[in-house]
């Protein structure tokens, strides 16, 4: 009798796994519909002119405090007259709003690199996009895990 | 409230050509206009929205900051030595106030 019970027990928790697997399955479809402004202001700023390459975007893999999430990049240029990054964008998807912040270099910083602190709301990816100044555009993403989420309200 | 005040480290000295990293942070709450007080009203939005240096009087660097950067923003960046001067950091708030602050630099 005892040895039914637990029977029972073990495969109504196999259900509730099942229910759980479904609704996640059902939860990330429900995230992929919703628009994601951060590809789309992208796209504006770019317009739509932009390729995907593997920019240095140092940012955690999970943050367990989304208030204060240490963001910097590092993106390889000569930084001369020639050949420089005239403009860094950082956004991020899951936040009330895409943008994050807009870097504006020159030449006689030596370097395109920079560190900041950012908020994130929830788990999200965060966008890096760099204008060269010769028209052209790079961009990279990262997922960020977030435990507590930092944006208010 | 406590007082908005800037803070910055910049090498004293620097070789020709060194590039050096000059960081930055300012005490600011940057309220995004999202956030409620203790009695459930909204915080009305109050951010530091640029962040400006210049070099010997000429612009270095710029940055724009939204809502999104956190509380108190510290901000690194590069900057390649060429000579002996001055760096002028400028802070606007969205209330027009400005924060500036200046740091010597001796390059040998």
């Amino acid at each position: 009798m005892k040895r039914q019970k637990m029977i029972m027990i073990s495969r109504r928790n196999i259900m509730y796994l099942l229910g759980g697997v479904a609704s996640t399955a059902l939860f990330s479809n429900y995230a992929l519909a919703k628009p994601n402004l951060a590809l789309k202001r992208i796209k504006e700023i770019s317009k739509n002119n932009v390729e995907e390459i593997d920019l240095f975007l140092d940012v955690p893999e999970i943050a367990e405090n989304g208030n204060q999430v240490k963001v910097s990049f590092d993106i390889d240029s000569p930084m001369t007259n020639d050949d420089f990054v005239k403009t860094v964008y950082l956004l991020a998807d899951g936040n009330p709003a895409p943008n994050v912040a807009k870097f504006s270099f020159s030449t006689d910083m030596g370097a395109c690199s920079a560190t900041t602190r950012m908020r994130l709301s929830k788990t999200q990816n965060v966008y890096l996009l760099a204008e060269y100044n010769n028209g052209k555009f790079a961009m990279t993403k990262s997922k960020v895990k977030v435990t507590i989420g930092g944006c208010g309200g | 409230m406590s007082k908005i005040k800037p803070r910055g480290k910049v090498p004293k000295k620097a070789s020709v050509d060194e590039i050096i990293e000059i960081k930055t942070l300012i005490r600011h709450p940057m309220h995004s206009g999202r956030m409620k007080d203790k009695n459930g009203k909204n915080i009305p939005k109050r951010i530091i929205n640029k962040f400006l240096v210049k070099f010997n009087g000429k612009q270095v660097f710029v940055m724009n900051l939204e809502p999104s950067i956190s509380t108190n923003p510290y901000i690194a960046f590069p900057y390649k030595a060429k000579e002996t001067g001055t760096f002028d950091f400028e802070w606007t708030d969205d209330n027009g106030e400005k924060y500036t602050m200046s740091r010597k630099m001796t390059v040998s």
